[in-house]
């Protein structure tokens, strides 16, 4: 049995050490496997994991410019950048992003327009970007957060200059405001310069000068980690910031005039005649403009869309209005300057006119008649029938031609985005939309501002700025001077090109500006109220009809509806040896322009030229 | 016989003092200090992969000490005490495992642990051992090679406690249990035919294990390792990210602590699974080649300790003990390179980790002990 035994164990032995040499080819050829997958890794694709291996280190990330800043003539801060922390989503890194959401309003309240926000966003932009969920967190929020970080891969915090307007809608209907930048905008704008940036001017002075608030985009190289967190920067071109802004316009005065139109709506200019400087531009309502910066809410949208006070719309610039008697001293001047009239030359005003060979009666405002006119009373009067002649005699050509020198019927090209033309009628134009030719009476009408003829406060603050300066022209214009950042001073910018109105005589001007005076200071100026004993107006009154009444029937305030009744218009200029601001102002059905409109002029006058401090 | 001991370079007839020191200790010199080298540059990769860590290098350490003592002991153990051992310390093993199945249904969930209130205890880490030296001393108590029906009962032995640990389910460690158990099989004689035939039935086997047997996120890292970029960021992120650490890291890497993609946490489980390509990153081929050198050494001087062991049970326990390790080696580094798809199998001796590394070590410590407990047989 021995024997047995030691044999078995010899065969046993050299069984085994050829399973053992078996054993190390196998563990050979694996290791050779192995080694040519390094080989082919390490060796020959080396270069293209190099690649990869950068890739996933280094990346570029834009620097956004911090947007210019907007001041009023003043230094009062209109537009501004605050910081505030959001709440944001990437939705690629979140797996169940509705089991995030849940968990996210145990820790940070989430509303539902917070949700509707986030759903709408999320299908505007890309998996990668991320979305906020929530905005302006307050200290607590952020802390709260903080602590719970780990368990939300994919939501973070990021801290963000958002754009801020301290004063709100006092300001909206020229500044505008800047939203998220949106699909036509991403068409246009350049895409690089814009790589970091979020918002872009949607409207107003944010819009006009939206390549100069903006700025210039700067890069940086920086290695993240597999998280994207930034470990170091590699690499910076700081970004150029947006230049500063300084308006002309002052924001007190644009404060006051706010106020004083109390509730009612309309619009109200005032420019620096010398300079056509806006000092002041409103359109009542406004709105708050910084409910557009990160994206309104569709409900509230919805609410300012479709408020019969329409706070969007824009009436200084937008808003289109029959003259009504504002439109007296321009056709005055027309009809000087072609001699059609002088100025001592009587008419007289039986209260109505009525042109040969028809029967229809043109109504003066004043049933019983103003009896003997001159250029002086008929305007301080506001008489409809010396003007009714006056017109009859010009010709719609030559009241088109004057009118248009003063600016009416074409844009006044303004810096702020969205203005309106108005209409200054012609035979052609007539000839061309109405497909009719021109009445005679038609003229006759356009003679008191009524008719086609559609003017915006703009232009007649404008137009009212020419006639305090004896036919100076400029363009009106809102922003003054601008600063970019390696400047300590701002730099005015190129005054806008002025053009002198072609007036023969001095002595024309004087005649209007006289009548326009008698306005406030005649016994029976239609603005005899609002006279001052500070400084000296020259303005007209003004009432715009909405409502046409007919032949036989008698207008009657009580008895048309609100929104049917005549506008109260009010141009003027002061003081009038030196003028330094022109005002055009127009309350929507407020009535008559020297009870309405006037008192709103007045207020703002004192502001500007007393140095009223708030 | 004794030439060949002397050929062997042990040179017992006259040996040095450190040696004799060693031999009186039952610790083979050449096998120590591959040992002690590897688990040395694994710290050093450590230190950088864990980002400067010391505290988890000082739990490493503790570790690495537990593991040595573990071999030291084992070393002591004459290769008969051990193999007296085995049918208790299987026995003992499969009770265990059972435990931690009714533990996992109880806690409703997968359960590889029995929380022993000290320290957590992972039973299969114990058949990792038992279960060769079980199919050993089955197999060597008859002549080698085995009949069919001992064949039969041995691989039964082996597809119970593998079948416990892939329904935990651990793919990684019921991996390494059959291999050790099929070492065993193969080292004692198996015939080629049955390797032959066993080979042309693993295919209709692998479908059965792929419709049936395996769960979700395990027929997912097979996807994942035919087409990484299935699931660039679900599981195919690891074996991309390893990729590109690897590649990256050339012929002779980024440096030290230079490596990016570990460095900025590209790399997952970089401490643990992924070290393998931590160290490819920042060593580079040439890096990789050095340690592939000193398993190598390992092995082979694991293979030679069983080719000259006195007896059938020492030879195959030793023979399949060093194997398995050599199955940790290829299949974590085939996993991490991309060639075999991501099951949880560490970087032997490197890798992070205690429980892994006590059983290997105690695997060095019984082939510690059979080379080390000779007789001198007449000749």
């Amino acid at each position: 049995m021995p024997t047995i035994t030691i044999k078995d164990y010899l065969r046993e032995s050299r069984l085994f050490s050829q399973r053992a040499v078996t054993a190390a080819i196998g563990v050979f050829l694996l290791l050779s496997l192995l080694i040519l997958r390094l080989v082919d890794l390490q060796v020959i694709n080396h270069e293209h994991f190099t690649t990869l291996s950068q890739d996933n280190r280094v990346k570029v990330q834009p620097l956004p410019p911090t947007r210019g800043l907007i001041y009023d003539r003043n230094g009062v801060i209109l537009a501004q950048n605050l910081p505030t922390h959001s709440l944001e989503i990437t939705p690629e890194r979140v797996k169940d992003l509705a089991l995030t959401l849940q968990e996210l309003s145990g820790i940070i309240d989430i509303g539902e327009s917070d949700r509707k926000r986030f759903d709408r966003l999320r299908q505007q932009r890309r998996r990668f970007d991320s979305i906020p969920i929530r905005v302006r967190l307050n200290e607590e929020e952020v802390a709260r957060f903080s602590v719970n970080r780990h368990r939300f891969p994919g939501v973070e915090i990021k801290a963000k200059l958002l754009r801020d307007y301290p004063l709100g809608e006092i300001t909206a209907h020229i500044l505008g405001y800047v939203g998220r930048i949106n699909q036509q905008e991403l068409q246009i704008i350049d895409n690089s310069n814009y790589s970091g940036t979020t918002h872009i001017g949607k409207n107003g002075v944010e819009k006009t000068y939206e390549k100069q608030l903006h700025g210039q985009v700067g890069l940086q190289q920086v290695e993240v980690n597999a998280l994207g967190r930034v470990i170091r920067i590699l690499q910076q071109q700081p970004p150029i910031p947006g230049e500063n802004l300084y308006l002309s316009l002052d924001a007190g005065l644009q404060l006051v005039t706010t106020a004083t139109f109390g509730e009612k709506n309309g619009a109200a200019v005032a420019i620096d005649p010398q300079t056509g400087q806006i000092l002041a531009l409103v359109s009542k309502p406004g709105f708050d403009p910084n409910l557009f910066v990160e994206g309104i809410a569709p409900s509230v949208y919805q609410a300012l869309q479709t408020s019969p006070d329409k706070p969007l719309f824009n009436r200084a610039l937008r808003g289109q209005y029959p003259p009504g008697s504002t439109i007296k001293p321009f056709i005055s001047l027309a009809g000087l300057e072609t001699r059609t009239i002088s100025a001592d030359q009587k008419k007289f005003c039986p209260g109505f006119y009525q042109l040969p060979g028809y029967t229809h009666k043109y109504r003066d405002w004043k049933k019983t008649g103003h009896g003997p006119m001159n250029l002086l009373s008929a305007i301080t009067q506001s008489c409809d029938v010396y003007f009714y002649d006056l017109a009859h005699q010009l010709g719609i050509d030559k009241l088109h031609d004057y009118l248009s020198l003063f600016g009416f019927g074409t844009r006044t090209g303004v810096d702020i985005t969205g203005e309106r033309g108005g209409l200054l009628p012609s035979r052609e134009w007539k000839k061309r939309v109405k497909k009719t030719p021109w009445y005679p009476g038609e003229t006759l009408i356009t003679g008191i501002g009524q008719g086609y003829l559609l003017t915006t406060p703009l232009q007649l603050a404008s137009a009212t700025a020419t006639l305090a300066t004896n036919g100076k022209r400029i363009t009106p214009r809102v922003v003054a001077a601008t600063k970019n950042h390696d400047r300590d001073q701002p730099v005015p910018l190129e005054p806008p090109p002025a053009t002198s109105l072609p007036i023969s005589s001095a002595g024309n001007w004087d005649d209007v500006v006289d009548a326009m005076t008698q306005v406030i200071e005649g016994q029976r100026g239609t603005a005899r109220r609002i006279r001052s004993n500070l400084y000296r107006i020259a303005g007209k009154t003004g009432t715009a009809q909405v409502f046409t009444v007919k032949q036989d029937e008698k207008y009657e305030e009580e008895k048309v509806s609100k929104k049917n009744r005549d506008h109260a218009l009010f141009i003027a200029f002061a003081p009038i040896e030196e003028p330094k601001i022109a005002i055009a102002v127009i309350v929507e059905n407020g009535g008559h322009g020297g009870s309405v409109a006037a008192p709103i002029a007045r207020r703002m006058m004192d502001f500007y030229l007393l140095q009223e401090r708030l | 016989m004794i030439k060949t001991y002397q050929s062997s370079g042990l040179r017992e007839s006259n040996p040095t003092r450190a040696e004799g020191v060693l031999a009186d200790l039952h610790l083979d010199l050449p096998l120590l200090t591959g040992l002690v080298l590897l688990c040395g540059f694994g710290l050093v990769v450590l230190y950088s992969a864990s980002g400067q860590d010391m505290a988890l290098i000082q739990r490493q350490l503790v570790r690495l000490a537990l593991a040595f003592m573990v071999l030291f002991v084992l070393a002591q153990v004459p290769p008969a005490e051990i193999r007296r051992w085995s049918p208790w310390l299987f026995g003992t093993g499969l009770l265990l495992l059972l435990a931690v199945l009714i533990a996992g249904q109880i806690g409703k969930g997968a359960q590889r642990w029995l929380d022993l209130g000290l320290f957590r205890f992972q039973p299969s880490e114990l058949t990792k051992i038992a279960v060769p030296m079980m199919v050993t001393w089955f197999l060597a108590e008859r002549p080698l090679p085995p009949a069919w029906k001992r064949l039969a009962a041995a691989g039964g032995m082996i597809a119970v406690p593998v079948l416990l640990i892939a329904r935990q389910p651990d793919l990684g460690t019921s991996l390494l249990v059959a291999s050790a158990g099929i070492f065993v099989l193969f080292l004692a004689g198996l015939s080629w035919r049955f390797v032959t035939g066993m080979i042309i039935t693993a295919i209709p086997a692998g479908w059965v294990l792929w419709e049936w047997g395996m769960r979700e996120y395990q027929r997912d890292r097979v996807l994942t390792l035919l087409n990484p970029e299935r699931d660039p960021l679900g599981t195919g992120y690891h074996i991309i990210q390893s990729k590109i650490a690897i590649g990256s890291g050339g012929l002779y890497g980024k440096g030290w602590m230079n490596g990016t993609q570990s460095h900025l946490e590209f790399l997952p489980e970089r401490t643990t699974d992924f070290i393998f390509a931590v160290l490819a990153e920042e060593f580079g081929f040439s890096g990789i080649l050095m340690l592939l050198l000193l398993y190598l050494f390992i092995i082979y001087r694991g293979l030679y300790i069983a080719t000259r062991a006195q007896d059938t049970y020492s030879r195959l326990l030793g023979g399949s003990l060093i194997l398995v390790f050599f199955v940790y080696l290829f299949v974590n580094t085939g996993m991490v390179s991309g060639i075999l798809p991501v099951v949880g199998v560490p970087l032997p001796l490197i890798s992070y980790g205690g429980t892994s590394l006590v059983t290997i070590m105690a695997g060095f410590g019984i082939l510690m002990s059979i080379h080390t407990h000779r007789k001198l047989l007449p000749t």
